[in-house]
C-alpha cells in the first residue's frame, strides 16, 4: 500500500463511514435541536432582561448587571460541569442535554442583554422625548420607535456571538450529549479509526460554514452607512 | 447547601489542587494569548494584500475557523493525529489548537483595525521615505491597535476562557484539577471553588469591557 492508499484507509476509510454514518447523522439532529434551543431561550431571554432593565429599577438593574457579568466571566465549560456534576448533590440531577442547554442559554442571555442594551441606550434621549410628546406610550415608544432603531445597531455583534456560543454545542461531550462530537467520538473508540471523527468534523463545517456566510452577508447589509 | 457546594474541610484539602491549577491556567494562558495574536497578526498583515489569489483562500481560512467548534479541533489533534503516528500531548495540541482557531478570531479584529486607518496615512509615511514595512509597523499598526483596542480585549478574555478546554484533554488546568478534586473527594465544592476564582479573575476585565462596549456603541 503506497503513503496515500494507507492515509486514505485510515483517517476515509469507506467501510467506517458508511458504518456509523447513521450515528453521525443522529448527532447532527441532536446538535441541531440542541442549538436552536439555545438561540431561541437564549436571545428571548436576554431581550428580556434588557427591556426589565430598560425600566430603570436601580436594585434590579444591579441584579441584572451582576447576573451578565458572571455569565460573561464564567468559562461555559465550568458552567456545564457545574450544572451536570454539581446540582445532583442536591437531588436535581439534570440530563447533559438539559445541563448544556441551559449553560448556553445562560452564557447567550447574558452576551445578548449587553448587546440589546448597548442598543437600546444608542438611541439618542430625543427619540423617546419626541416619540412619547407626540402621545405614544412607554410600550410604543419601545416597539415602534426605538427597538427598530436599536436592532439595527446590534445585529453584527450579535450574530458574530450566537455564532460563537452556539459552536459551544461540542461540549455538551463531555456530559455525555450524543451531539456530533460525541457521536463521533465514540464511534472512533469502538470502531478504533478516527474516520467517523474526520465524519464529525465535515459536519460541522456542513453545518456551520453556511451560517458564518451568512452571517457576514447580514453584517454587511446592516452595517450603518457612516 | 453550605456543606455541599461550600464545604470548608473540602476547600482547604483541595486547595493545593486547585491552585497548581490557576497557576497552569495563567501559564497556559500567558502562551495562547501571544500565540494567537501573532498568528492574527500574520493574517491581518497578508489581508492588506488586496490581491484575489490571496483575498479569497484568506477569507476562507477565516471563516473555516470561525465555523470549526474549538472542542472539534483540539480533539482532532489529539485524539485523531496519532492514528497518523504523531503523537502531540495535550499542551502542545492546545497551543496548536488555540494558534489556529484564536489566530482567525484576532486577525479579523486587527484587519478591521488596519482598514480603519485611513490611506492618508500610509500616503503620507511613504512619502517620507519609509519603507511599506515600515509604514505598516510604526504609523498604521499603532493606530490600528488602539482603535480596535476593546474588541482585542474581549477576545482575550474569550481566550482566557477557552483554555478550560484543556481539561478535555488532560492539561492539569484550573478546571481539570478541580474536577480531579471532586472525584477524590465525592464532592461539588472544588468545582465550586474554581468557578468563583474564574469570576473573581475575569470579573475586572468584564466590566471594563461593558464600559468600553455601551460607549462605542453609543458613541455614533
Amino acid at each position: 500500500m503506497s503513503r496515500w492508499d494507507r492515509f486514505v484507509d485510515t483517517f476515509l476509510n469507506g467501510k467506517v463511514m458508511l458504518k456509523y454514518l447513521p450515528d453521525i447523522l443522529s448527532g447532527v439532529v441532536v446538535t441541531i435541536e440542541l442549538a436552536l434551543l439555545i438561540v431561541v431561550t437564549g436571545l428571548a431571554a436576554g431581550l428580556a432582561l434588557a427591556l426589565l432593565r430598560s425600566l430603570g429599577v436601580r436594585p434590579l438593574n444591579w441584579l441584572i448587571i451582576f447576573v451578565v457579568d458572571l455569565f460573561r466571566s464564567l468559562p461555559p465549560l465550568v458552567i456545564i460541569v457545574l450544572i451536570y456534576f454539581g446540582l445532583p448533590s442536591v437531588e436535581i440531577s439534570p440530563s447533559g442535554f438539559v445541563s448544556t442547554w441551559l449553560s448556553l442559554a445562560f452564557v447567550l442571555m447574558a452576551f445578548s442583554e449587553e448587546i440589546f442594551w448597548a442598543g437600546i441606550t444608542s438611541v439618542a434621549k430625543g427619540q423617546w422625548e419626541a416619540a412619547r410628546s407626540t402621545g405614544l406610550s412607554f410600550g410604543q415608544t419601545l416597539t415602534n420607535v426605538v427597538l427598530p432603531q436599536a436592532f439595527r445597531l446590534t445585529i453584527p455583534p450579535l450574530t458574530n456571538r450566537t455564532i460563537a456560543i452556539t459552536k459551544g454545542t461540542a461540549l455538551g461531550t463531555v456530559v455525555a450529549v450524543t451531539e456530533i462530537l460525541g457521536q463521533a467520538s465514540s464511534a472512533m473508540s469502538n470502531s478504533y479509526n478516527p474516520s467517523p471523527l474526520m465524519m464529525g468534523a465535515a459536519a460541522y463545517v456542513v453545518l456551520f460554514f453556511p451560517v458564518v456566510v451568512a452571517a457576514r452577508w447580514v453584517e454587511a447589509k446592516f452595517a450603518w452607512k457612516r | 447547601m453550605i456543606q455541599t457546594f461550600f464545604n470548608p474541610g473540602i476547600i482547604a484539602a483541595s486547595w493545593p489542587i486547585v491552585l497548581a491549577g490557576l497557576w497552569n491556567t495563567v501559564r497556559l494562558s500567558l502562551l495562547v494569548v501571544p500565540l494567537g495574536l501573532f498568528g492574527g497578526l500574520i493574517l491581518a498583515l497578508l489581508a492588506s494584500v488586496k490581491h484575489p489569489a490571496v483575498r479569497w483562500p484568506l477569507m476562507a481560512w477565516v471563516d473555516f475557523f470561525r465555523a470549526f467548534p474549538p472542542l472539534v479541533l483540539l480533539i482532532l489533534l489529539f485524539a485523531g493525529l496519532p492514528f497518523a503516528g504523531l503523537e502531540l500531548g495535550g499542551f502542545v495540541c492546545v497551543a496548536v489548537a488555540f494558534f489556529l482557531n484564536t489566530g482567525a478570531y484576532y486577525g479579523e479584529i486587527l484587519r478591521a483595525g488596519i482598514d480603519s486607518v485611513p490611506a492618508g496615512q500610509v500616503e503620507a509615511a511613504r512619502s517620507t521615505g519609509l519603507s511599506r514595512l515600515q509604514a505598516m509597523a510604526y504609523v498604521v499598526l499603532p493606530q490600528a491597535v488602539r482603535n480596535v483596542l476593546p474588541d482585542l480585549l474581549s477576545n482575550t478574555l474569550e481566550v482566557v476562557k477557552l483554555t478550560s478546554l484543556g481539561s478535555v484533554v488532560a492539561v492539569p488546568e484550573l478546571l481539570y484539577q478541580a474536577r480531579q478534586a471532586q472525584s477524590i473527594t465525592y464532592n461539588p465544592t472544588p468545582i465550586v471553588v474554581a468557578a468563583v476564582i474564574y469570576f473573581v479573575m475575569l470579573w475586572p476585565v468584564v466590566r471594563l469591557l461593558s464600559r468600553l462596549e455601551n460607549r462605542a456603541l453609543a458613541g455614533r
